[in-house]
Formats: structure tokens, C-alpha cells, sequence
């Protein structure tokens, strides 16, 4: 299917800063992609450029097949939801959300018409006479995605949209997102520093460092296929290894003293980073094969037990082990386990 | 009492002792402005009877509203240009020529306004022996410093969000402007003309320099009058000028302060 926003080779600098730094991205209809990343990673630039606040120094930027690289934004059918919300103080709920539509040159019965259904689709039907500043956090990121929606675009680009509201409040609006999504039909960008949310909310995360996007891909090949060091870190605690690859494939791991064998090919000599998630290790009793170590330190966490494991060679495993059954003490002897499936060689 | 009440109060007393000694001399009913007899309006009357300083008056108000509004007009566009265009070419001249007129002194202000006016005079034969219109363009020529300053402060205050907003929207950049940027620089524009009407109303040098024999305003009378003795007559107008310029910076201060309170009410 031919994408509904596409963004081909864009670069952006501001003075000697490269914001964006030769992106490609493609948005297929229907679907939910989150820009995620640090502040100051080219994320919002990125989502500006698509809206045409920015223009980009190089690079195209297609909407279904109509190029819009030079459009200004009030030519795209694309609408955005700031981070700030960006009422307009002077004007009602109601007046904020025809807003739009008026410069459709929508009139009369049917402005009426759709600015309320847009209201009702995200249950503010009842307070369009009121002012932005009589409405609370929550009403007001509702107004501001009512006005978006109002205009139908092809493509919805949300800014930070939970920034502003306390968590409580959050997760209940990221479903109340995704299920407005599949009732319109429309695609999201959303920009985001969480990367809860971009797990929970996109189809596929573009993870963002220094202008570049390190990897694009679904939440869960993201967390578990991480193409390289920084991706892996940023979805979560894991243990990283630094190896080399001999002459049968697998790769030694000096400072623990353990061969693995992993997927792909390397040369001989080589060195490999690899990767465990601290989730996929098992922890037991002394005994059985395994790597050996004794536990120096650990965190309760509730659900789970986070344990520090020493190697005899010096080495520390991190393992996160569900608090089922007997728990481990400081000091105990155990053996660590885990599935040759659960070990990611990652880009160095 | 605490120190600093009393500082507050000695400064109060410096600033506004003078003005009352006006206001309550111009219900004096001796002829002496120094000499107190007793409380009388006859001087107001005699004021209102006094064709001379009813016509400066008139002249003041058309020249003090003709020019704040070519001010307002002028120093809004220079206040837009400064805080939303960005860097151009000649910007920081610009910047120079909107703040010189704040820090020059009056008198060179005067002299190269009445030369450029002769000369245009002596060239085109425009405005010969000038007039009102010299002079609405002589105080918009200093008062549009204030506004550009006002508008420039208000929207620097202000993101740029409900511009961009409005453009995402589908605003061309016209409609930007209209719906959301001057509704947005109303309280700036309101103050900014009151601030310059005020400017003109009282000023007496630059209008000493540009005015034409038929064009004398209040100011000037008054000024002339005094040279001739003081009559109470002056008293009695001095204070409904105080009141007029109390009352257009209470509505200007009044407005800036309900603006305030309303945006206290948005986190």
C-alpha cells in the first residue's frame, strides 16, 4: 500500500546543528508511528517539517504521491497537536474547533454540524461556550484534538500529546488515542520521550539519537531485535557483553569466563557485543549446569527481584527474577540459565 | 512607622505635591495666585469663555488622536517586524532608528523636523506655513518609538504556538494576523495608543518648532500665558489636563491589569 506521508533523505540544520540528519520514513495509512527519543534528537523538527513549519534543507517530503516540500502548512492536509495545545485564548471551545473548518470555507448549518461532532467524538459535547482557561488539563488537550480532527487530515501529528497531564490521566488517553484512531481511520505521528508510551501507542517506533534514526521497527523487534547498543539500553535494563568470535562461530566471553553460540557469521578474531535481557536469565540453586556466581546484591521491586550476580571471574549479571518462588539472600550460591534464543548480538 | 513607608511617602509627597497645590489654588477666588481667599469656580467659567485657549484645546485633541493613530499603525508594524521576523538585512539599524527618537533630546528633534519642512515647503510648496498636519506627523514621528516598544514587549511575551497553530489550521497568513495576532496585541495596541495620545497631548517643544500660526495647541498657550503672568485661569486648566491624564493611564494601567489577571487563571 502506498504510503499516506513520506519523508525521502530530509536534513534540517539550524546554524552548524544538525537537527535532522538524512531521515526516510515512511507513514502507511492507517497506522501509528512514534518519533521517539531524548530532547534536542531531531524528533520535533522532524514532525514540524512534515506539519511544513520548518522547512527542510534538503530532501522531500510527499503526501500520498503530491510532493508538499515547498508547501506552506495551511496547504497541508495534515494537522497538528501542539505540545503547549495552542488554544486560542480569545475564543470559545466551540469557536476553536470551527476555527478550521471556516478556512475550508465550511459555513452555516454544517460548520455547526461538524465542529459539534468533532466535540462529541471526544466527549466535550456540553462545553463549547466555555473559554480555554475555564477548562481543566485534561479538557483541554480534548479541544485541542477535537480542532484536529475536526479538519479530517489524512495524517494527525501529535506533539508530547501526555506531556501535560498526570499519569493517571495518561494511560486512560492513550487508549481513548488508539481507539479514536481506529474509529476515523487516520494515521499518527506521535513525538515522544517515553518510551512506554511509544511501545504502547505506535504499530512502529522510530527511535531517534542526533538528528538520525538509529532504528525503525515495531515495538516488540525493537526490545528484542535492538540493532544496536543505544536502541537496547533505551528500551530497558540489559546485559551487554563485549566478546570474540572464534574460529567455530561462537563467541567467548572473557570477564565471564562462558562461550555462546549466537546467530549469524563472524571472522574469526572479531569482537561481538552481545546482549541479555536481565528478565530471560533464570536464577537457582547451586547445581546443574550454567554460570556460576554468588549473589551480591539485590533490589525488591514488588512484582519482581532485581539480583546482582558476581562470576567467580569478577563479572556482573544482572537478573530480574519474578518473586514466585523461594527468595535468594545476599551472599547465596546460584546458577544462571538462560535460552540460547534470548541472547541478541547487536551492532557495535 | 517603618522606614520604608516613610521613604514611600516623602517621594509620593515630592512627585504629587505640586499637582495638588494646582488643583486646589484653581478654586481660588482671589486673583492672586498666591493668596488664598477663599473657595470659587469663577475661574473655570472664565476658562470655558476664553475662545484662544478653546481653540488650542481643540487643536491638541484632533492632533493628540490623528497622531496616536498613525503611531499605533506605524509602531505595531515595526513591533511585528522586530519580534517575528527574525534576522533581515538593516535590522539592527532599524532597532537604532525606532529607539533613537526615545533618547533624543527634543529641541534637535524640533529644529530637524521644522528644517525638513521648510525645505519641502521651499521645494514642493507642501504645507506651506504649516500646520496640523505638521504636526500629527512630528508627534507620531516620536510617540511610534513607544508603541513599537509596547507591541514588540507584548508579543516576545507571547510563543509563537497560536500563530503556527492557526497556520496548521489552514489560516492563510492574512487571516493569522486578523484572527489571532491582533486580537492577541489588543491590550498592547489600547495602552500603546493612550500612551502615545498622552505624549502628544502634552508635548510643547517639538510642537513649538512645527506648528503653524493657525495650529497653536493647548500647551502652547499655556506656556505663552505664563510668560505674560499667571493667571488662574491656567490653574483651572492645568487641572482638568491632570484629570484627562489620570484618567487615560488609570484605563490603560486598568487594562493591562485584567489582562494579567485573566492570564493568571492559565497555568
Amino acid at each position: 500500500m502506498a504510503p499516506v506521508l513520506r519523508i525521502d533523505a530530509v536534513t534540517k540544520r539550524f546554524g552548524a546543528v544538525v537537527a535532522v540528519d538524512d531521515v526516510s520514513i515512511d507513514i502507511g495509512a492507517n497506522e501509528c508511528v512514534a518519533l521517539l527519543g531524548a530532547s534536542g534528537c531531531g524528533k520535533t523538527t522532524l514532525l514540524r517539517i512534515m506539519a511544513g513549519l520548518e522547512q527542510p534543507d534538503s530532501g522531500r517530503v510527499f503526501i500520498g504521491d503530491d510532493d508538499v516540500t515547498a508547501a506552506p502548512p495551511y496547504a497541508r492536509p495534515v494537522n497538528m497537536m501542539f505540545q503547549s495545545y495552542a488554544l486560542f485564548p480569545h475564543m470559545t471551545v466551540h469557536e476553536n474547533v470551527a476555527f478550521g473548518l471556516k478556512q475550508d470555507g465550511i459555513k452555516g448549518a454544517e460548520l455547526t454540524v461538524r465542529a459539534d461532532e468533532a466535540l462529541k467524538a471526544v466527549e466535550l459535547g456540553d462545553l463549547g461556550a466555555r473559554k480555554p482557561h475555564q477548562l481543566s488539563g485534561g479538557q483541554r488537550q480534548r479541544v485541542a484534538l477535537a480542532r484536529c480532527i475536526a479538519k479530517r487530515p489524512r495524517v494527525l501529528l501529535l506533539d508530547e500529546p501526555m506531556a501535560a497531564l498526570d499519569k493517571h490521566l495518561r494511560e486512560r488517553t492513550q487508549l481513548e488515542l488508539l481507539a479514536l484512531r481506529k474509529r476515523l481511520g487516520i494515521s499518527f505521528v506521535v513525538v515522544t520521550h517515553d518510551q512506554g508510551e511509544a511501545m504502547a501507542m505506535a504499530d512502529r517506533v522510530a527511535v531517534m539519537e542526533n538528528g538520525r534514526i538509529l532504528q525503525l521497527a515495531p515495538p516488540r523487534d525493537l526490545y528484542e531485535r535492538p540493532a544496536n547498543i543505544q536502541v537496547a539500553r533505551f528500551f530497558g535494563d540489559i546485559n551487554v557483553w563485549n566478546g570474540v568470535a572464534r574460529s567455530d562461530g561462537a563467541v567467548e566471553i572473557a570477564h565471564l569466563g562462558i562461550t555462546v553460540a549466537v546467530d549469524g557469521k563472524h571472522v574469526p578474531g572479531e569482537s561481538v557485543a552481545v546482549a541479555l535481557r536481565p528478565e530471560r536469565i533464570a536464577v537457582a540453586p547451586v547445581g546443574g549446569p550454567g554460570l556460576r556466581g554468588r549473589i551480591e546484591d539485590l533490589v525488591y521491586l514488588g512484582s519482581g527481584t532485581t539480583y546482582f550476580v558476581r562470576t567467580p571471574l569478577g563479572g556482573v549479571v544482572r537478573v530480574l527474577a519474578p518473586n514466585t518462588g523461594t527468595p535468594f539472600a545476599h551472599g547465596e550460591s546460584v546458577t544462571l540459565t538462560w535460552p540460547a534464543a534470548a541472547l541478541m548480538v547487536l551492532a557495535p | 512607622m517603618k522606614p520604608a513607608r516613610s521613604v514611600l511617602i516623602a517621594g509620593l509627597i515630592f512627585l504629587y505635591l505640586p499637582l495638588l497645590v494646582v488643583l486646589i489654588y484653581s478654586f481660588n477666588a482671589s486673583r492672586l495666585v498666591t493668596v488664598w481667599t477663599g473657595f470659587s469656580t469663577t475661574w473655570y467659567g472664565e476658562l470655558f469663555a476664553d475662545r484662544q485657549i478653546l481653540a488650542a484645546a481643540g487643536n491638541s485633541l484632533i492632533v493628540a488622536v490623528l497622531s496616536a493613530s498613525l503611531a499605533t499603525v506605524i509602531g505595531t508594524s515595526a513591533g511585528l517586524a522586530f519580534a517575528r521576523f527574525g534576522s533581515f538585512r538593516g535590522r539592527a539599524l532599524l532597532t537604532g532608528a525606532m529607539a533613537a527618537p526615545l533618547v533624543l533630546p527634543e529641541v534637535i528633534a524640533g529644529i530637524s523636523l521644522l528644517l525638513l519642512f521648510v525645505a519641502l515647503e521651499q521645494t514642493f510648496d507642501w504645507m506651506p506655513g504649516r500646520g496640523l498636519t505638521t504636526l500629527v506627523i512630528a508627534h507620531a514621528s516620536f510617540t511610534m518609538s513607544y508603541v513599537a516598544v509596547i507591541v514588540q514587549a507584548r508579543l516576545s511575551g507571547t510563543d509563537r504556538d497560536l500563530e503556527e497553530a492557526a497556520a496548521d489550521l489552514g489560516a492563510k497568513p492574512f487571516t493569522v494576523f486578523r484572527a489571532i495576532t491582533l486580537p492577541m496585541l489588543r491590550p498592547a495596541l489600547v495602552s500603546g495608543w493612550l500612551l502615545a495620545f498622552i505624549l502628544s497631548l502634552d508635548d510643547l517643544v517639538i510642537s513649538s518648532f512645527v506648528a503653524g500660526p493657525q495650529s497653536t495647541t493647548l500647551p502652547m498657550v499655556v506656556f505663552s500665558s505664563i510668560r505674560l503672568g499667571v493667571s488662574p485661569k491656567i490653574n483651572a486648566l492645568a487641572t482638568i489636563l491632570i484629570v484627562i491624564t489620570l484618567a487615560a493611564l488609570a484605563a490603560a494601567a486598568w487594562i493591562g491589569l485584567s489582562r494579567q489577571k485573566r492570564r493568571a487563571l492559565q497555568p
